[in-house]
C-alpha cells in the first residue's frame, strides 16, 4: 500500500501579518515557514497506517527549494521519500494550476491513498486538495478526525456539529483532514530520525519531467489572482466598565441590550 | 456568450439552508449591478415543492433536479449534474456557499468546470463587467481581493455563511420552476456508513450568532457548564481556546483560533482567553466582543468592545442573573 502526502509551506501561526511592497502579497522577510499544521496531522496519519499496514509514506510538494525543509521534516518524522516539484514557471498558479501540477506528479507516483490538510492556514483557500481528487477521478472524504483502511477502502470520522459522520470511499482515495493539535499530536522528529532523513530519496522535477507546459500552469494560465491585499481595519479597544460586580454585571446587560441590541 | 448570474442552493431535510437565501439575495444585488437575470440550480430529494420561494429572494428562474439520489450532497452526484446543468446555461458568474459540503463542491465544480474560485468570500462587488471578490486569509489577519482573467467564465464564488445580507423574503414572488433534463449519475464512491448524534444537537459555530468561549482561565472542563448556561440563554453556543482543547476540556470542533474555525457572530464573550495572535484571528470579525479576564494586559481587552477585569467565577454567576432578569422583562 503506498500513500503519498502533498504538503505545503506556510508561515507560522505566530505571525504578524505585513503586506509586501508589491501590495498583494505579504511581506516574507521575517517570516519563521513551517509545514501547514493540517498537512502536519495527514502527515502524521500515514504514519499511524504505515506502521500498521507496512505502507509507503511519499511526501509530494511544490514550490521553490525552500521547500525542501519541510519534506525533510516529514521524512525525519518516518516518511520514507520525497519528490518536490520546484519549476519557476510555476510561480503565480491559481489553486486549478497547482492542482494541475499535483495531479500529474501523483501520475507519476503508484499510490493507493493521498492525503493532505482540507486547507492551508495562509491563503486559505480549501481548494487544492479537493481539486486534484477532481482532476485525479478519485472519490474525496474531507474533515478527517480519524482514518483506517481495510478491504480496499478507507473509512473516516467528520464532526458535524452535534454529530460524528462515519464515511468510507473506495480505494484509491483522497482524505483531507480537520481536526485540531489535541487531535492528532503529531510526532517530533527525532535526532536519529532526522539522521536517517538525510539518507533517504529525495527528488526534485520540473514541469518538463511532469509532461506539462508552462502555459498550462503559472500566472498566464491562472483563472482568478489576488489583486490587491489589505490588512483589517484595526478593531478599537472599547471600554472597561467600572463599578463592582452587580454594577458591572447590570451594566454588561444594559450595554448588550441597549446599544448591541443582542440581548 | 456568458450571460446570467446563478447560484447553487444547498436543500437539506425539506428546507433550504439559509446561506441559500444569503446567496440568493447577493446574487440578486450583482444580478442588477450587472444587468443580467439571476437563475438557481436546486437538487436534493422534495426540492421542487419549494423551489419558486426562491422567487422571494429575486431568483427569477430555478432549474430543479429533485430526486431520491440527491437525498444527501455527495460529490459524485451533485458536481457531474450542477456542471452539466451549467455548461447548458453558460453563467458570467456562479455562487456557491463555503458550507462544509459547500466547500467540497465548490472546488470539485471549478475543476471540472476549468472555472476560476474564489473561496469563502465575505464580499462582492461588480468592476468592469465582472466580479470582484474579497476573501479572508491568514484565518483574517488580512484580506485580498480577487479578480478574475479576462473572459474567464464562468467567474465562481463561494460565500462564507453569515456575512452577507439577507433579504426580507417578498413572498408574493414566485420564481419560475423548471426540471433540467439531465442524467443522474449512479456513483457509488462514497458512502456515508452511520451518523452518531451527541446530545443536544449543537449549532455551528461558524454560524451561531451567539458564542460563549473559555480559556485556560475557565481552569477545568467542569466549569464550561456556566458558559453552557449563558450561551443557552443567549441563544447561542460555546467555542474554546486552543489552549482549552489541548487540555482536553473540550472537542477540538470547539476551537476558534487560526487552526480551528473562523467566526462572526453578533457576539462574541470571552471568558479567560488571554487573546493569542492565533485566536484573535479567529474571532476579531465578531460584530460585539465581551471580553471577561482577570488580567488587564491580556491582550484579549484591545480587541474587546466591552472588557470586564474580573475573576470570571465572580463575574459570569452575577452576568447570567441579570441576563435572566433582563430576559424575563423584555
Amino acid at each position: 500500500m503506498n500513500i503519498v502526502v502533498l504538503v505545503k509551506q506556510v508561515p507560522d501561526t505566530e505571525t504578524k501579518i505585513k503586506i509586501g511592497a508589491d501590495g498583494k502579497s505579504i511581506d516574507t522577510s521575517d517570516v519563521k515557514w513551517i509545514m501547514n499544521p493540517y498537512d502536519e496531522y495527514a502527515v502524521e496519519a500515514a504514519l499511524r497506517l504505515q506502521e500498521n499496514l507496512g505502507a509507503s509514506v511519499t511526501i509530494l510538494s511544490m514550490g521553490p527549494e525552500r521547500i525542501l525543509e519541510a519534506i525533510r521534516t516529514a521524512l525525519a518524522m518516518g516518511a520514507d521519500t520525497g519528490v518536490l516539484v520546484d519549476d519557476p514557471a510555476t510561480e503565480g498558479s491559481d489553486a486549478l494550476g497547482k492542482a494541475k501540477v499535483l495531479a500529474a506528479a501523483l501520475r507519476d507516483l503508484d499510490f493507493d491513498l493521498v492525503l493532505c490538510g482540507h486547507r492551508a492556514v495562509d491563503s486559505d483557500e480549501n481548494q487544492v486538495g479537493i481539486m486534484v481528487a477532481e482532476l485525479t477521478g478519485i472519490p474525496h472524504l474531507g474533515l478527517a478526525i480519524s482514518v483506517e483502511v481495510a478491504d480496499g477502502k478507507v473509512k473516516i470520522q467528520r464532526p458535524i456539529e452535534g454529530a460524528k459522520v462515519t464515511m468510507e470511499a473506495t480505494l484509491p482515495a483522497l482524505v483531507t483532514f480537520g481536526g485540531a493539535h489535541a487531535v492528532w499530536n503529531p510526532r517530533y522528529a527525532s535526532l536519529p530520525g532526522i539522521m536517517k532523513a538525510k539518507k533517504k530519496p529525495l527528488e526534485t522535477k520540473t514541469l518538463a519531467d511532469l509532461g506539462l507546459s508552462a502555459d498550462e500552469v503559472g500566472n498566464e494560465a491562472a483563472k482568478v489572482s489576488v489583486t490587491s491585499m489589505e490588512l483589517p481595519s484595526e478593531r478599537q479597544a472599547g471600554r472597561v466598565l467600572e463599578g463592582d460586580t452587580a454594577e458591572k454585571a447590570k451594566e454588561l446587560a444594559r450595554l448588550l441590550h441597549e446599544e448591541a441590541k443582542i440581548i | 456568450m456568458a450571460q446570467g448570474v446563478c447560484i447553487i442552493t444547498e436543500f437539506r431535510e425539506g428546507t433550504f439552508r439559509r446561506v441559500s437565501f444569503e446567496i440568493a439575495s447577493e446574487g440578486r444585488k450583482l444580478a442588477d449591478e450587472l444587468g443580467e437575470s439571476l437563475l438557481a440550480v436546486a437538487l436534493g430529494e422534495g426540492v421542487e415543492a419549494v423551489a419558486s420561494d426562491l422567487g422571494g429572494y429575486g431568483v427569477e428562474k430555478v432549474y430543479v433536479v429533485d430526486d431520491a439520489l440527491l437525498k444527501d450532497y455527495r460529490a459524485e452526484t451533485y458536481v457531474p449534474v450542477v456542471a452539466e446543468i451549467l455548461q447548458n446555461l453558460s453563467p458570467k458568474v456562479v455562487l456557491t456557499a463555503a458550507s462544509v459540503d459547500g466547500k467540497d463542491f465548490s472546488a470539485r465544480l471549478a475543476a471540472r468546470l476549468g472555472a476560476g474560485l474564489a473561496t469563502d468570500c465575505t464580499e462582492l462587488k461588480v468592476e468592469g463587467g465582472g466580479l470582484k471578490a474579497k476573501r479572508p486569509m491568514y484565518a483574517g489577519k488580512a484580506f485580498s481581493w480577487c479578480e478574475w482573467s479576462e473572459g474567464a467564465w464562468p467567474q465562481v464564488a463561494s460565500c462564507r455563511p453569515n456575512v452577507m445580507d439577507c433579504l426580507a423574503p417578498d413572498t408574493s414572488k414566485k420564481a419560475e420552476v423548471e426540471t433540467a433534463e439531465v442524467a443522474l449519475p449512479e456513483g457509488n464512491l462514497t458512502q456515508v456508513v452511520s451518523i452518531e448524534k451527541d446530545a443536544g444537537g449543537k449549532l455551528d459555530l461558524t454560524e451561531a450568532e451567539v458564542i460563549v468561549s473559555g480559556g485556560r482561565g475557565m481552569k477545568g472542563p467542569e466549569n464550561f457548564a456556566m458558559l453552557e448556561e449563558l450561551a443557552g440563554i443567549l441563544g447561542g453556543t460555546v467555542g474554546a481556546s486552543r489552549s482549552a482543547v489541548d487540555s482536553g476540556w473540550r472537542p477540538h470542533a470547539d476551537q476558534v483560533g487560526q487552526t480551528g474555525k473562523v467566526v462572526t457572530p453578533n457576539l462574541y464573550v470571552a471568558c479567560g482567553i488571554s487573546g493569542a495572535i492565533q485566536h484573535l484571528a479567529g474571532m476579531s470579525s465578531s460584530k460585539y466582543i465581551v471580553a471577561v479576564n482577570k488580567d488587564p494586559e491580556a491582550p484579549i481587552f484591545s480587541k474587546a468592545d466591552y472588557g470586564i477585569v474580573e475573576d470570571l467565577f465572580q463575574f459570569l454567576p452575577a452576568f447570567i442573573e441579570e441576563v435572566k432578569t433582563l430576559k424575563s422583562t423584555c
